[in-house]
């Protein structure tokens, strides 16, 4: 896979139809793969990389590159293609100089995973179908993939590409995902179980922002956290407070737009599962007002800049047993 | 820094009674940014008004709070006041100490604590307002009345007659509307086109009033005061300044055989026509999908009879642009299509009709002169059916789930007049409920069913079988509980009303807002019936709703009255609390202009400098002040915060919140 | 006499055309509620952000309310239908996060319902007194 991309790369670069490919690359250690953009040929040969790392989500890159003259080639993966499509709708880029290349994806694996089994101290990964290899400064390990992939590829919600101009490898189907069953479970607990738990989730909360960063709906021209003029303003967790309100008021700012990608819990360095902050409002929005998925139709209306006459009252929520 | 002035007021007793209004100005001496503070006896007094104009030149105050009575009831009176000594009025805040303090607590202490409480945060709130001036866009005077009914024609007169110039855009090649195809008008019985077609007149008649008939609505720009509209004059192939409407190319015309839609199909017309005689503008139109010269190049007779030469096979469709600061939607309504019907039988039988068609049948002008005829064979029909409700209150697929409201009365008509015009015909009325409220409605009813014996019958008609040249109605009759079947001559059907098909794609133009029958949305269900909710849009008649032609006239004329409010202002004052945007932090997604129930927000491309000295383009949204009614939905939609309310900012209102919570 | 008895403190954010007058009319008819509400003006409860709420109990409410126009009644035709979807999900998230869901309240007050307003005042203050001071939601800087 990864040479069909790079050649169909390296071929629409020098057809002259784009002027820069957004892919992965290599970074500091050999599972770090992180987002890059390629001007030829040469840069392509070596350092374009496609693996089970490439988790990152490079949608949101488009809003930058995508206002510079000329196309960009952009690899989305099945749920990138979401976030895609939410960001068009929101007019953040501009379809005709995007060139869109779907490709498949089978998960992509989580390190932190690997590393509980493994320890620290890799040097060297290789995939070879359904097993991991890896190789640590101490000892050779050999890991079933499928116990290494991401928590969202296990739950994965979708292998079907939205928008694309052009798909490599095979196109999948919406799946049945069981992603809402954590979010369940919190929800059976107590308050007071439930707030125990999220104080040790959020307390950790550094406030380093690469939730917010990563984000393809926290995309604003200026976020309100770093606005001395806002009244909001807020750049570290002093107080308990603070650390509840910046992931509140994050996920409700993107509540109806996050496409549930999962690039918040990916990038967390504390591992903070912040993802079940978004997926709590995505299920009530799905519960209350309708199945709603964001960024599978660009042209559908949020559910949070529509209404019906017979929504129900927000007493379900606080009158609840 | 603000130099605040607190103005605290006994009401007499009302407030004093509970609240210690000197503790309360002696508490605010200590507020910061408070440089004044004063109690007296009635602040909205003339006196009271004057301590406060003498404090704000005194003190060069900048800002005032009042704790007094509700603003609702003397915001104003307090504005006003510090406008007059030439504060801006918008630094003015009230503190509502009575309805919301010494009216509800029993208890002095509590009453001051609370006071001291509402007096702090309006002082917290007046150090972030900012003067405000309400923006004024200058007023075209002129209206334009979309749909020439009768709805049309009464707003266009009412708006003429207050002396404003006004252009009615019709699509037919006449105004009259659907009250120009009726017969006679319940519940007096005066026939439709005696008091119609003296308004049309009167319509072409009136200095203020132009009619361009034959004519649509292509396009529309701007907004409140300010409307440009773009109508589309169909090509007619006659030269409205040449023909006098004498009707000979009418009647040499060789194509004879066109349906005439105004008799519903039921007779004939030729290629060049008027589509009936008291037809305003009286001008003959050629039919292009039949004209014979049109379609082959031979013909013209039409050409060679006109002496004043007003036929031109030449003509083509014409765009005139035209300026309004009112626009009045007057779409009106079309009985629902009955294919979908088809247990009535109506595609199959010529003597299953509308109650439209009946209208026609009975009409002096229509197909039969008058004579109530069968379409299929001209014989008199002695037994006939009406059907009620047929699409109407039906959830099914293919029908409407509203009541067409108009059916029950023209049906009990229909029936009046069939048995007193021919008293050997039954007339049997099958209804679901009979709905007559209306003055003198119900007595029209009963006269049917007293008086003139039509047999009322509750339930539905399953089936109308066509047998030879009878009809075989079956039915049930809900309250004897038995099955009926009745073989009737005629059998004619109260279909349901249903909003013009032209008005979903006038409403996108308008960016006017529909209901999901396309009925077209009232700015306030109970307080604002004419209003559309976007500004400077109104609406006249049956394309807010079913309505009969009393309603639909009184509707018009609220209409009218509203559209020269509007239009006898040189300017309109904006409202000050409009909704901002800033555009250095828009992301220019939209989700604003979603939410906004007045199309007040637009987008625009603008160029911004980067900080390494390139620029990009950005999409960013502009609030349009003249449209904006300061709702705030907007505000909460934005993610990043760009957009704000004037007057109600989010630093105003967390203001307030931490003076509470202090 | 007691001391020390809690008192909450609520916010109250009422819509200008309908609950704001509706609390008018509860003062008008001198129908008692308590103190403990101080009302904030706002011209439609779609006006409300999450972060206002959230301020709220920043700076030491023990309850917040929002009150609006019954929907369909909205002064601005559709702005209470927003802000309905906006609380229900801001609740429904708060009480996800174990914040006490009795601290926050929506309720349609019309213009005409001043003994609605000073009931709905009685019930809320009751309920948060019951529950006591807002300890999960606190920013201890802000406390005196």
């Amino acid at each position: 896979m990864q040479e069909v991309m790079k050649n169909k790369a390296k071929e629409l670069l020098a057809s002259g139809e784009v002027r820069a490919v957004i892919g992965w690359k290599k970074g500091e250690f050999c599972y770090d793969i992180t987002p890059a953009v390629f001007t030829n040929a040469e840069e392509i040969d070596n350092g374009f990389i496609y693996d089970d790392f490439c988790g990152a989500n490079l949608s949101k890159y488009l809003i930058k590159e995508a206002h510079k003259d000329g196309k960009v080639l952009v690899f989305l993966k099945p749920c990138d293609t979401y976030s895609f499509n939410q960001l068009l709708s929101e007019h953040r880029i501009n379809r005709e100089k995007v060139y869109v290349v779907g490709v498949s994806c089978d998960g992509k694996v989580d390190i932190e995973k690997i590393k509980r089994t493994v320890g620290d101290g890799i040097i060297a990964l290789s995939s070879d179908g359904d097993k991991i290899s890896v190789e640590t400064l101490y000892d050779k390990y050999e890991i079933n993939r499928a116990d290494a992939l991401a928590e969202r590829c296990v739950n994965c919600k979708s292998k079907k590409h939205v928008a694309y101009d052009e798909l490599l490898g095979d196109e999948g189907e919406v799946l049945d995902s069981k992603r809402f069953d954590e979010v369940e479970m919190i929800e059976n607990m107590t308050a007071d179980e439930r707030f125990e738990f999220w104080r040790n989730e959020l307390s950790r909360c550094i406030r380093c922002n690469a939730c917010r960063n990563v984000c393809p709906a926290c995309s604003c021209e200026k976020c309100i956290f770093d606005n001395d003029n806002s009244g909001y303003v807020n750049k570290a967790p002093v107080t308990s407070f603070e650390e509840n309100m910046f992931h509140i008021i994050r996920a409700f700012h993107v509540a109806g737009r996050c496409t549930d990608c999962g690039e918040c819990s990916r990038v967390c360095p504390q591992g903070i599962p912040l993802h079940l902050l978004n997926r709590k409002f995505i299920k009530d929005i799905n519960t209350l007002y309708g199945d709603y998925q964001a960024g599978e139709d660009p042209e559908a209306r949020g559910p949070l800049t529509s209404y019906t006459e017979k929504d129900p009252e927000p007493s379900v929520v606080t009158d609840k047993e | 820094m603000q130099r605040i002035g607190v103005f605290v007021c006994h009401c007499g007793t009302n407030i004093a009674g509970t609240v210690d209004v000197k503790a309360v100005a002696e508490a605010m001496k200590y507020e910061n940014g408070v440089v004044f503070s004063t109690d007296y006896q009635y602040m909205c007094s003339e006196a009271g008004q004057n301590i406060i104009k003498d404090a704000i030149k005194e003190h060069k105050l900048t800002g005032i709070v009042v704790c007094s009575c509700s603003p609702r009831m003397h915001e104003a009176t307090f504005r006003k006041a510090a406008q007059s000594v030439g504060l801006n009025p918008y630094m003015v805040e009230i503190a509502n100490i009575r309805e919301q303090c010494s009216w509800i607590h029993k208890d002095m202490a509590t009453g001051t604590e609370k006071a001291i409480i509402l007096a702090r945060t309006a002082v917290a709130k007046v150090h972030l307002n900012a003067p405000l001036t309400s923006g004024e866009t200058p007023v075209v005077k002129r209206a334009l009345v979309i749909g020439g009914g009768i709805a049309g024609i009464q707003t266009a007169l009412d708006i003429a007659d207050a002396g404003f110039p006004v252009d009615i855009v019709e699509k037919l090649p006449t105004i009259g509307g659907k009250m120009s195809q009726i017969d006679k008008t319940f519940p007096t019985l005066d026939c439709a086109a005696c008091i119609l077609t003296p308004k049309m007149v009167d319509a072409a008649q009136n200095e203020n009033i132009k009619i361009y008939s034959y004519s649509e609505v292509s396009g529309v720009k701007g907004f409140v005061g300010n409307f440009e509209v773009t109508i589309k004059r169909k090509a007619r192939f006659v030269d409205e300044t040449k023909c006098t409407g004498c009707g000979l190319c009418t009647e040499k015309c060789p194509q004879k055989r066109v349906p005439n839609e105004f008799n519903l199909g039921m007779d004939q017309r030729r290629a060049i026509y008027i589509p009936f005689a008291q037809a305003v503008p009286k001008i003959a139109t050629i039919d292009a999908d039949y004209c014979t010269m049109l379609k082959t190049g031979k013909c013209g007779v039409c050409s060679k009879v006109c002496t004043a030469g007003a036929i031109d096979y030449t003509q083509k469709d014409e765009f005139i642009t035209e300026k309004y600061g009112a626009i009045v939607v007057a779409t009106g309504f079309n009985p629902i299509k009955l294919d979908k019907y088809d247990e009535y039988a109506y595609s199959q039988s010529k003597d299953v009709i509308t109650s439209l068609e009946f209208e026609r049948l009975t009409n002096a002008a229509g197909p039969t002169a008058g004579k109530l005829l069968r379409p299929s064979d001209g014989k008199h029909p002695h037994k006939i059916v009406f059907v009620q409700c047929v699409g109407s209150r039906d959830t099914r697929e293919c029908g409407k789930s509203y009541c067409s409201k108009i059916c029950c009365m023209y049906t009990a008509k229909h029936a009046m007049l069939t048995r007193e015009k021919y008293p050997d015909t039954e007339v049997y009325v099958f209804y679901i409920d009979v709905r007559t409220p209306g003055k003198n409605f119900d007595e029209f009813y009963r006269r049917a069913v007293e008086e003139y014996g039509v047999h009322y019958i509750k339930g539905m008609v399953g089936k109308v079988i066509p047998e030879g040249d009878k009809l075989i109605v079956r039915a049930s009759d809900l309250i004897s509980n038995e099955q009926l079947t009745i073989d009737a001559d005629l059998v004619v059907l109260a279909a349901a009303i249903e909003p013009d098909k032209t008005a979903r794609p006038l409403a996108t133009m308008l960016t006017a807002s529909m209901d999901t029958n396309d009925f077209f949305t009232e700015a306030h269900p109970k307080l604002r019936p004419v209003e559309s909710p976007t500004a400077g849009i109104f609406l006249s008649g049956a394309c807010q709703g079913p309505k009969d032609i009393p309603e639909t006239v009184a509707q018009a004329s609220a209409a009218a009255a509203k559209v020269i409010g509007l239009l006898v202002k040189d300017k309109m004052k904006n409202n000050a609390c409009v909704a901002h945007s800033d555009e250095n932090m828009c992301n220019g997604c939209s989700n604003c202009a979603k939410v906004c129930a007045y199309n007040a927000i637009s987008y625009v491309d603008k160029e911004f400098r980067m900080p390494d000295r390139t620029t990009r383009v950005r999409r960013v949204a502009v609030v349009n002040d003249a449209v904006c009614q300061g709702c705030g939905a907007c505000t909460v939609t934005c993610p990043s915060g760009a957009m704000d309310l004037k007057g109600f900012s989010n630093k105003q209102i967390m203001a307030e919140v931490d003076a509470i919570c202090k | 006499m007691q001391v020390n008895e809690f008192k909450p403190k609520i916010v109250a954010f009422c819509c200008n055309w309908c609950s704001y007058a509706g609390a008018d009319l509860a003062g008008t008819n001198r129908l008692n509620y308590p103190a403990d509400v101080k009302i904030i003006r706002v011209p439609c409860s779609c006006r409300v952000n999450p972060l206002f709420v959230l301020r709220a109990f920043q700076r030491g409410a023990d309850g917040v309310i929002i009150c609006g126009c019954h929907p369909g009644d909205c002064h601005y035709t559709t702005g209470n239908y927003y802000a309905r979807r906006r609380m229900t999900l801001l609740f429904s998230m708060l009480d996800y996060l174990g914040i006490e869901k009795e601290r926050t309240r929506v309720e349609w007050v019309s213009a005409a319902e001043g003994a609605k307003f000073a009931a709905t005042m009685n019930d809320f203050v009751a309920t948060v007194t019951k529950l006591g001071e807002n300890k999960r939601l606190e920013d201890l800087r802000c406390k005196k």
